[in-house]
């Protein structure tokens, strides 16, 4: 039996109630008369200290706690792609079309439609022997979601009884399975607490690009199916905008948003805009593989640090059914503060900045629920995930920063510089860093071209050189340099404004395949050894960057398209034409002079 | 059946405590008379076993142990609100000080609120013309928007606020749906003064609601100044569908009483003595601005806030940022070189001007325009390090075009008298004529088809 304890204090999202002897650390609980969702922290003799996820305004002393039985859990099955939930994975659009339009406390514990009909395909049949992760029947979901009806973790058996195809809700018995003499009845959906990793056959290595279209990313600083990437700036650098972008374009099949403690209209934002935009692979609306989970800045803070364990455990669940699932957190510092907060009321021993002491450990737990895996049914499927840190005063030294950065493969660093000067994205090529690149170089050399990785070395090297030049240049002008330092000038704005920089909003420009990415290289890299060569032959520079050409090239992110890859070799074309005119003219001047 | 209980066990600072208290109800409002008649609101803010502390929001100075009659009232703070409250004056906790009597209404409003539901709300897109050009160009307004202003002691924002409220253009059919909230947090008489008589001169005092909390009123009040500010908004938008624009000034100050109340409650700190839950109470104040589905209203927030020696990585501008749709920068030189409004427009921001400009609100090239206009100030700044190195004789040819765009830019451009109103086409053909000054091939942020038609040479 559930045990029922009594409140004896209260500040703020922190509850403490007596009379607890019958209740479990991680128990999910029900706090006073409006049954106010909550979850035992520690448990001391007969006491009880429960963080709550509803706001505690109107509690009183003397108010009962009453026990699920069960730690904080969530229902997975389908409905959940395509909608909105909060922390704990309560419907937000069903509280709307309830007459909620601010949310208020009490509501309950309401998550996936339990009502609606699903047109289920079954694929168990009688005397099959299933194992955990087995799929056993099939729901179409959304345009683009097939989703895999599987055996919960745990359990297994033979098929005494299958259901016919058919329409379902969620609570309707599919399957009876028998082991021992035991029977267990499988539905639509099962529950997982959400602190709990879900199981898998083993991890695999990473080997994969996650393809995210944004040209700096990709190029430079790839991400990895499976991987972790952390995303740090200070206010307005572009984090939002970033893990948006990578929402909306990055070649997952699954894709888990949570607003962590940010702005309200960023996911009403995404809820506008996702059902309207295309999938550049298969044209189906963005939404129809994307879950939001949204616990904004003014939503309970103890639901802010349940909001990311919600998250990642519906990642799992479908990275579980074979598919690729990318999951952004914005941002990982607000949970971090929820934290923070929490153990501030419960007066624990602070660390740095206040912080608790297992900060680190937490985050690092988090990230580790990343990977490329083979499941238990034998399919392979992937969680990367993707964390913006915002980090107090744009500081980085700070302890959120620094323990991600300790823990995560990516490291993309927003520039307040950049962003200042309107240079997007304003990841910082010289502080950012991918560790997945020595993973994925075949990778890229099969799907893109042979020479790609040379390519990305070569100009970032470019850009490595300019960084050094400007240092020089802050003193003397740029007059002064050599015409051979010059021109990496040149080449590394070319690069800067042409290729690093990405303007989200433009409709060409948004997205980016990997061929167009790797055209608008060569075309550079093309610029670069011709405009070189001249260099070294002695053609002044003057002559050398020939005016509208370099414009042209810079502008080709907008001139360009996919329809029309022959542009690219009319670019290199010309710059063939002009340099070896350029260099026909010095030939023969040369020998005029001679 | 409200109890009264007529002894402190201990009373601090901004908190009283007391014991043997039954059923008090976390959050409730207190009602303290002392003994010679006068009456203080506090309220609850830990409740450990019958042992309740109480925020005490004009503070225990002259509360004694025993004398004191104290009540629980059993429920959140809450105001009533009419229409009647249009044009009124009340003190920082919603008590009116105009002489002009009580507020009437069966309905009264926790002044909490409770968080928007995403779902409900409605992604704002309309732009607000400010008459100002380096917010309507370059930082545009949009109605729903919440956008503080960073400034310094001394610096014009009250002006810069001022100048907005008297020339923010809302279309005629429209005007008579428009009000002001002014909730002042700690400011002195003479900058509430100054908006009083900003807001009779535009003539629009009858639209105006305004909460006063000054320098010299209790500190802990302003805790709850703009909540009330921001319930009355919300009523007017939500439920008598008027687009409302709420001036908070200033947030320093309400983030100090903040600190104090905390730093009194022995919790523990993070930076610069600030709670760590100070990032969660900005945010139930500034998300409070937006539009919500099915209402015509709409609620938009200029907070204004001073940065402690002008630093903008401090606690209050840096967790502010964090949670507005961007930002309105003052800078100090600037105003010394005499430049009003002294807007630096690069650490300036509107999160949601993307949304709000171009050819379906306000011109077609007014995206590129202010991106190229960005870019090349910010420019201007890396020449004007360098000159200040070499000179500016020994600059190249285009560069010292970048001087020359520079200073119009901050001459023409960002400065504006305090009465001019210019119109968005204005604005945007300035930034286009500045732009000539550049060589054509330096425009790289503008859609070719677009100087074609826009420069003129
Ligand atoms: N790729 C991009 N293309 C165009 N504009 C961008 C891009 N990235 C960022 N921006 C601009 O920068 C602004 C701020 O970006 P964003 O909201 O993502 O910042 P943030 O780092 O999430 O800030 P905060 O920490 O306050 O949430 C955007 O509103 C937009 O104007
Ligand atoms: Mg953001």
């Amino acid at each position: 039996m559930a045990g029922q304890g009594n409140i004896i204090y209260i500040n703020g999202p922190v509850v403490k109630a007596d009379h607890m002897e019958d209740f479990t650390v991680r128990e999910m609980v029900m706090v006073g008369e409006k049954k106010l969702i909550g979850e035992v922290i520690s448990l001391e003799k007969d006491r009880g200290t429960i963080q709550v996820y509803e706001e505690t305004s109107g509690l009183r002393v003397g108010e009962k706690v009453s026990g699920t039985g069960r730690p904080l859990s969530v229902k997975l099955g389908p409905g959940i792609i395509g909608n909105i939930f909060d922390g704990i994975e309560r419907p937000l659009s069903k509280i709307y079309d309830s007459g909620f339009k601010f949310i208020p406390e009490g509501i309950g514990l309401i998550s996936i439609d339990e009502s609606k009909l699903w047109d289920v395909e079954m694929l168990a049949k009688e005397g099959d022997i299933l194992k955990p992760g087995d799929v056993f029947a099939k729901v179409q979901e959304t345009s683009m979601v097939v989703h895999k009806v599987m055996v919960p973790p745990g359990i297994s058996g033979r098929v005494v009884s299958v259901a016919k195809s058919g329409s379902y809700t969620i609570h309707d018995t599919l399957v009876v399975l028998e082991k021992d003499g035991m029977r267990n009845e499988l539905k639509m959906y099962q529950e997982w607490p959400v602190r709990k990793p879900r199981p898998v056959a083993q991890r695999m290595p990473i080997e994969k690009l996650l393809v995210t279209g944004q040209r700096v990313i990709d190029t430079f600083f790839p991400l990895a199916k499976g991987g972790t990437a952390a995303i740090p700036g200070g206010f307005g650098t572009g984090k939002t905008i970033t893990q948006h972008q990578l929402a909306k374009w990055s070649d997952a099949d699954i894709i888990v948003y949570i607003g962590c403690g940010e702005r309200g209209n960023e996911m009403t934002e995404v809820l506008e805009d996702f059902p309207k935009l295309k999938d550049p692979r298969t044209g189906n609306p963005l939404m129809d593989r994307t879950v939001l989970i949204a616990n904004t800045s003014n939503m309970p803070v103890a639901a802010r640090e349940a909001s990311i364990y919600t998250g990642i455990t519906i990642a799992e669940y479908f990275r579980d059914m074979g598919y690729n699932v990318a999951i952004m957190a914005d941002s990982t510092s607000r949970w971090a503060e929820a934290l923070r907060e929490i153990a501030g009321r419960l007066e624990e021993m602070p660390a740095e900045e206040g912080y608790p002491a297992y900060l680190a450990s937490r985050l690092a737990a988090f990230y580790e629920r990343a990977g490329y895996v083979r499941n238990l049914n034998g399919t392979e499927g992937s969680i990367t995930v993707i964390g913006a840190v915002s980090p107090a005063g744009g500081d980085f030294s700070e302890p959120v920063t620094q323990s991600t950065k300790r823990i995560v493969g990516a490291f993309l660093a927003l520039d307040r510089e950049l962003a200042h000067a309107r240079h997007f994205p304003s990841i910082n090529w010289l502080s950012s860093y991918s560790g997945y690149v020595p993973m994925l170089g075949d990778w890229f050399r099969q799907n893109v071209a042979s020479d790609i990785m040379a390519l990305r070395s070569k100009m970032l090297k470019i850009l490595q050189e300019e960084n050094k030049l400007m240092d020089i240049v802050k003193l003397v002008g740029e007059d002064v340099l050599p015409d051979d330092q010059r021109v990496i000038l040149e080449i590394a704005r070319i690069i800067k404004t042409g290729y690093l920089q990405q303007n989200a909003y433009h409709p060409q420009d948004s997205y980016v395949p990997l061929s167009r990415q790797y055209s608008m290289l060569k075309v550079i890299d093309r610029l670069y050894d011709r405009a070189y060569s001249c260099v070294r032959r002695g053609i002044p520079l003057s002559k050398i960057k020939d005016e509208a050409l370099f414009s042209d090239i810079i502008m080709m992110k907008y001139n360009t398209s996919d329809e029309k890859p022959e542009l690219f070799q009319e670019l290199c074309d010309r710059i063939d034409r002009y340099y070896d005119s350029l260099e026909s003219m010095y030939k023969e001047g040369a020998a005029d002079e001679g | 059946m409200k109890v009264k209980y007529l002894k402190l066990d201990k009373a601090e600072g901004p908190l009283i405590v007391m014991n043997e208290v039954r059923d008090a109800v976390y959050d409730e409002i207190v009602e303290i008379e002392m003994a010679d008649g006068e009456f203080r609101t506090g309220k609850v803010v830990q409740i450990d076993r019958d042992r309740v502390i109480i925020q005490v929001f004009q503070g225990t100075s002259g509360i004694s142990l025993n004398d004191v009659s104290v009540s629980f009232t059993g429920k959140p703070m809450e105001i009533p609100l009419s229409r009647e409250i249009l044009g009124r004056v009340f003190n920082g906790t919603a008590m009116p000080i105009d002489g002009a009597g009580e507020i009437y209404s069966n309905n009264t409003y926790n002044i909490n609120g409770r968080p928007m539901n995403p779902v409900a709300r409605l992604y704002p897109r309309n732009y607000i013309q400010t008459g100002i050009s380096s917010i309507d160009g370059l930082i545009t307004l949009i109605r729903g928007q919440k956008l503080p202003i960073f400034s310094g002691d001394g610096l014009p924002h009250n002006q810069l606020a001022a100048q907005i409220v008297r020339q923010a253009r809302i279309s005629d059919e429209e005007a008579g749906k428009f009000a002001v909230v002014f909730a002042a947090m700690g400011i002195k008489h003479d900058e509430a003064d100054f908006f009083r008589k900003v807001f009779e001169e535009a003539g629009v005092m009858d639209r105006v609601i305004m909460f006063l909390n000054l320098a010299d009123d209790p500190v802990v009040e302003r805790i709850i100044t703009p909540r009330c500010a921001l319930t009355a908004a919300e009523y007017l938008a939500f439920e008598c569908d008027m687009h409302v624009l709420v001036i908070m000034t200033d947030i320093t100050s309400y983030c100090e009483a903040l600190r104090e109340i905390s730093s009194a409650r022995e919790e523990v700190p993070s930076r610069k003595g600030y709670p760590g839950y100070l990032y969660s109470d900005l945010a139930s104040l500034y998300e409070r601005a937006g539009m919500l589905k099915g209402s015509k209203g709409s609620i938009t927030q200029i907070p204004i806030l001073t940065m402690p020696n002008d630093d903008i990585t401090h606690p209050v501008p840096d967790l502010t940022g964090y949670i507005t749709e961007g930002q309105i920068v003052l800078n100090r030189s600037l105003y010394q070189m005499g430049i009003y409004p002294p807007i630096n427009v690069l650490p300036s921001l509107s999160r949601l001007m993307k949304d709000g400009i171009g050819k379906e609100y306000t011109r077609e090239d007014h995206p590129d325009v202010a991106n190229q206009v960005f870019s090349a100030y910010s420019r201007v700044q890396e020449i004007r390090a360098l000159a200040q190195v070499i000179g500016e004789d020994e600059l190249s040819e285009t560069d010292k075009k970048y001087m020359e765009f520079g200073r119009q830019f901050e001459e023409r451009f960002a400065k504006q008298d305090f009465e001019e109103n210019r119109d968005i086409n204005t604005t945007l053909d300035l930034m286009w004529e500045l732009l000539t000054i550049l060589p054509e091939q330096e425009l790289t942020r503008i859609d070719p088809s677009l100087v074609k038609k826009y420069l003129r040479k």
